[in-house]
């Protein structure tokens, strides 16, 4: 079953903090698939973490 | 403290130049600004006892990083047990942010809009003041657990270990300070049109 965006935004993030199952990936991959919106989510997500990071190492 | 001052061996001067460093690492982990300042202070304190042992093996700002993570947690430790992560109110109000993001379907009200080239912004210093202030509005505990994650790269087990919560609980509460802070930044930044 393909999750909806609400579902989706929380795997997304959670993919940040554990490895997803095979069968989360999945059902990621087919939502993000169909979905801009969370697409856009996931992209921001990567970038946060890379600002935060430049944030903490920047001089 | 050992007398001979080798090569390896940290020097005063160079400790105490990474204090404004430090001391913005601190500052993203604990809010209260005193706090922070003790944390760095107990840090170069430790660091200058210690000199001897700073391997070099490790660049010096990496091996004062390693000692100042530890007295944070020491300090989120104290404060989680005087001031507990249960805080109701906050958290309801704070769920309920949340789920208004999404409509009863589970669609997003609002799309994420599409951000273009967004590490553009990382060269700009205005998007850096946006940047802390989108940070410096979460709530209190949530950005406490954000922070760990985020900034000292702490897994999600040792989180939970160190504030007693469940990694459920905990990867809500990521979740939360993911859309909060998504939400502020295109508010703040990339919604608005000529940045």
């Amino acid at each position: 079953m393909i999750p909806n965006c609400k579902h989706t935004a929380e795997l997304l993030s959670q993919g940040q903090d554990r490895p997803l199952t095979p069968v989360e990936q999945l059902r990621l991959r087919l939502h993000l698939l169909l979905c801009d919106g969370c697409r856009n989510f996931s992209r921001q997500l990567e970038f946060m973490r890379r600002a935060l990071r430049r944030y903490r190492d920047r001089d | 403290m050992s007398p001979e001052t080798g090569p390896s061996v940290a020097q005063p001067a160079a400790i105490e130049g990474e204090r404004a460093y430090l001391l913005r690492y601190a500052r993203l982990q604990l809010r209260d600004p005193a706090q922070a300042e003790d944390a760095v202070q107990e840090t170069l304190l430790a660091a200058l006892e210690g000199a001897a042992r700073f391997a070099g093996k490790s660049s010096l700002r990496t091996w004062l990083t390693g000692i100042l993570k530890h007295k944070i947690i020491d300090h989120l430790r104290r404060a989680g047990r005087e001031q507990p992560l249960t805080g109701d109110g906050d958290d309801r109000s704070e769920a309920e942010a949340v789920d208004a993001l999404f409509a009863a379907d589970g669609h997003w009200r609002e799309f994420p809009a599409q951000w273009g080239n967004p590490d553009a912004a990382l060269e700009n210093s205005r998007f850096w003041t946006a940047f802390e202030e989108c940070a410096r509005r979460l709530p209190a505990r949530t950005a406490r657990v954000f922070m760990m994650r985020e900034i000292m790269d702490m897994p999600t087990e040792e989180i939970c270990k160190a504030l007693d919560i469940t990694a459920t609980n905990c990867w809500v509460m990521l979740h939360r300070a993911r859309l909060t802070l998504r939400e502020c930044l295109e508010l703040q930044w990339f919604g608005k049109s000529g940045q």
